[in-house]
């Protein structure tokens, strides 16, 4: 297999980049990892006229702190580095737990993480991870920059609100308001394939309570799903098995799971109810050994 | 090199755009001129005529197709051909020199690390990153990283055999 016909250009700065997708015509692709990009557009469901390479680029291969403590990832920070990244080790166990599971090893070696939010797969698992920590992308165009709260950039399956000149630059995970704790949990069926399930789960706790909490589902509805009621559940109180046992009720309701070659859909709701208390326990059982 | 697809009357041949890049294969360097739609599987397989790295499922599955770009493992046939521009590639080709079988080689025919042969360079190139960012892995660590290259003969007990054979080989 291979592509149908497009233009290529490989920019050498970001500007560069930006003018040739305002001047680039009806369907402009940005190619980062290409590891999602490449396999469509082989398969033809991606046949964009002009791909813009932003591989030249400099300076968006960085994952940093910011002295405001919000973290930020640039466009071309592949999940391998995040996989073995002390920062994320030490400072967020969330993407800590999610960064080697995905895709596979060598995918990991060139994907990108924004590019995982910008192809809004359904079951890309950073959608979830992201949006349960609350972050944002960060878009420039020719207009400006903007930033886009996660929640709001996924209008559907391969679907987000970028404007066609617009690149994704970074994403921003906000400060944390608390010590955070959490995880993610991925049901495959072998590594690199899509997850049948996934749970993100981030918490916040000061003292003894949750400040803030979030929950997100991979792989269960038609797009990436924010479990907020779930998540809302937890918040002003600690984590006790009652608590928990009811994020993880909420959890299932809101999943929407279909039957496939994957799994019937009873039992992919099971796995939601089962990820987010197993996610949360071990959360809990982390605080009382602190304590 | 041009690689020359054939023409099913469905795309308007007129313009197609190619680009000049410079690459190094195996140490050697090159220039190539291709169309941007071409993947660096097929610059190796038939623009290079290196047919030792494999085409599998042509989905970034199985693995098979796995080279070293700049020392980093990536599947082949996931990578625009005119991304490789001023980079380093190296394929299954590059173990081996004139005289002797690289120790991964050797590990492999040692430790009966293959059956057919098919998966065998993705392996030994995955292997290779593996090896050099860590030369003495545990098992876990090579399960671990050849976990996106796909066997369907040995069951892999022999392949992480194979690799562990060549660190110890490589570390004395």
């Amino acid at each position: 297999m291979f592509p149908s016909r497009f233009r290529y250009e490989a920019p050498r700065s970001l500007d560069e980049a930006i003018s040739l997708m305002h001047n680039g015509g009806d369907y402009v692709k940005v190619l980062a990892g290409g590891q999602s990009l490449v396999p469509l557009m082989k398969l033809r469901f991606a046949s964009p006229e002009l791909v813009v390479d932003i591989n030249n680029v400099p300076g968006l291969a960085y994952h940093r702190t910011d002295p405001d403590g919000s973290l930020h990832i640039g466009a071309l920070c592949r999940h391998a580095d995040l996989e073995h990244s002390d920062l994320l080790k030490t400072t967020q166990p969330t993407m800590a737990s999610a960064a080697p599971l995905i895709a596979d090893p060598i995918v990991r070696n060139r994907g990108t993480l924004v590019g995982s939010l910008c192809h809004a797969d359904p079951q890309g698992d950073w959608a979830s991870v992201v949006l349960a920590l609350g972050g944002a992308v960060v878009a420039r165009g020719p207009r400006g920059t903007r930033a886009i709260p996660l929640a709001d950039f996924v209008t559907g399956p391969f679907q987000n609100v970028l404007d066609p000149d617009e690149i994704v630059v970074e994403a921003v995970i906000p400060a944390a308001k608390g010590i955070r704790s959490g995880g993610y949990l991925k049901l495959e069926r072998r590594v690199g394939d899509f997850a049948t399930v996934g749970v993100a789960v981030a918490v916040e706790t000061t003292g003894e309570n949750v400040t803030r909490a979030g929950i997100a589902l991979t792989g269960v509805g038609g797009s990436t799903i924010g479990a907020t009621a779930a998540a809302d559940a937890l918040v002003g109180r600690p984590l006790t098995v009652m608590s928990i046992g009811q994020a993880a009720d909420l959890a299932a309701e809101v999943a929407r799971p279909r039957t496939d070659h994957r799994g019937s859909a009873e039992y992919k709701r099971h796995m939601v109810r089962t990820f987010v208390q197993r996610i949360l326990s071990r959360a809990e059982a982390a605080q009382e050994r602190a304590a | 090199m041009t690689i020359v697809y054939e023409d099913h009357d469905d795309e308007a041949a007129t313009d197609v755009p190619v680009r000049r890049i410079k690459f190094s294969i195996n140490g050697k360097k090159m220039v190539a001129e291709v169309e941007p739609r071409l993947l660096l599987a097929h610059l190796i397989r038939r623009g290079l005529g290196l047919t030792g790295t494999h085409m599998g499922c042509d989905t970034t599955n199985c693995g098979a197709c796995t080279v070293l770009v700049d020392g980093r493992a990536v599947k082949s046939c996931t990578m625009l051909a005119v991304q490789a521009d001023g980079h380093e590639i190296s394929t299954v080709e590059g173990l081996a020199t004139a005289s002797e079988l690289h120790p991964l080689q050797e590990g492999f025919k040692e430790e009966h690390g293959l059956q057919c042969g098919f998966c065998t360079p993705g392996m030994m190139m995955a292997a290779k990153a593996l090896l050099e960012a860590n030369p003495d892995p545990t098992e876990e660590d090579v399960r671990w990283a050849l976990s996106g290259n796909l066997c369907r003969c040995t069951g892999y007990q022999n392949i992480v055999k194979s690799v562990l054979w060549a660190a110890e080989k490589l570390r004395s």
